[in-house]
């Protein structure tokens, strides 16, 4: 349960972010996750209200993307999703892949905040 | 006021994940091959690590340990009876280890003096799979003891590390082992990784290992 660490780091980069931008208040903080990264969605969520308490991101939600993993396949030459993380072969081909084009990701897109 | 959306697309552990790569420049520098090994508790990470220390100090090779565990230096002291420097990283309820920790734990030690730092992580097989320590490769380790199915229930973590050890393997059979589903399982969430059968007990499969590491080194250093 390394998730409420990763808030700390959310709130840490929000904050900065929100503060380059004079920004009055945080009122969503768009995350995207990849099914890799080691976090849990549910985790974060439940640490993220907590984590954020007496920073500009109090009361803010915490809108998480889940990217799933997509893999390149050498065969096919095509990038391919695939439905879950415990097969890394192309679901069209059978080709085994580590290429991994995306589900690694843990970073924060975007911000909705209140401008003077 | 209006709401407004501000881009910032910044990752999250971009704090660690610097740290992470200026560590990676100073072991490059100083010709020190960092690896971070991972598991479960109990798989046996400190059992191969005494082996290994013992085996490369007896070829002349430079080792030095790291070793991260929540509470007490029972392993630092287990590791240092091999001869080499070892520091013992307490993390005080932290269930992983971060770039910081290890940048803090290097403090006076002299990188020219090592060639091979082997990273001890705190035994757990999902938060360390965030966190870049700088090491040149991952190690995940998982023991006969535990079911085959184990890369399956974790891939995160398997599917990160550049290698494999199974440990254990003396007591296999008492296990209903079965390697071909251990091996298949591996490779099914990170296609191709060398897989390492060992038993730190009767020391098969650690030649191999050795050779690996001492095989990498030579690669990453006098290509």
């Amino acid at each position: 349960m390394h998730e409420l660490s990763i808030v700390q780091s959310i709130v840490e980069t929000a904050v900065d972010a929100a503060a380059q931008a004079n920004a009055l208040r945080v009122s969503k903080v768009y995350l995207k996750l990849g099914v890799l990264s080691g976090a849990v969605k549910e985790s974060l969520q439940f640490c993220y209200s907590i984590g954020t308490l007496d920073t500009i991101l109090e009361g803010s939600s915490l809108e998480i993307e889940e990217l799933p993993v997509k893999i390149y396949c050498a065969t096919c030459r095509e990038v391919r999703e695939l439905p879950d993380i415990q097969r890394f072969r192309c679901p069209v081909c059978n080709t085994p892949s580590g290429d991994v084009r995306q589900g690694k990701e843990l970073e924060i897109g975007s911000l909705e905040v209140d401008l003077p | 006021m209006t709401p407004r959306i501000l881009e910032v697309r910044k990752k999250v552990l971009n704090k660690n994940d610097e740290l992470a790569r200026s560590l990676r420049d100073r072991f490059h520098e100083a010709n020190v091959f960092a690896m971070n090994l991972v598991s479960s508790p109990g798989t046996g990470k400190t059992a191969l690590l005494q082996k290994t220390l013992a085996a490369m100090l007896a070829q002349g090779k430079r080792v030095a340990a790291l070793v991260g565990d929540l509470e007490t230096d029972n392993d630092a002291r287990r590791l240092a009876e091999s001869g080499a420097p070892v520091r013992q990283i307490q993390t005080h309820g932290c269930c992983h280890l971060e770039a910081n920790m290890i940048a803090s734990h290097l403090e006076g030690w002299d990188l020219g003096q090592i060639d091979y730092l082997f990273i001890e992580n705190v035994g757990n097989l999902v938060c360390p799979a965030s966190y870049d320590l700088g090491e040149d490769i991952r190690v995940a380790l998982l023991s006969v003891t535990e079911g085959e199915d184990k890369p399956l229930k974790y891939p995160a973590m398997f599917h990160s590390s550049d290698a494999a050890v199974i440990t254990k393997m003396d007591i296999a059979e008492a296990c209903d082992f079965n390697r071909e589903t251990a091996v298949a399982n591996i490779h099914s969430v990170r296609p191709g990784i060398q897989i390492f059968e060992v038993s730190a007990k009767n020391g098969t499969g650690l030649d191999s290992w050795i050779g690996y590491l001492t095989s990498a080194w030579e690669t990453r250093f006098h290509p």
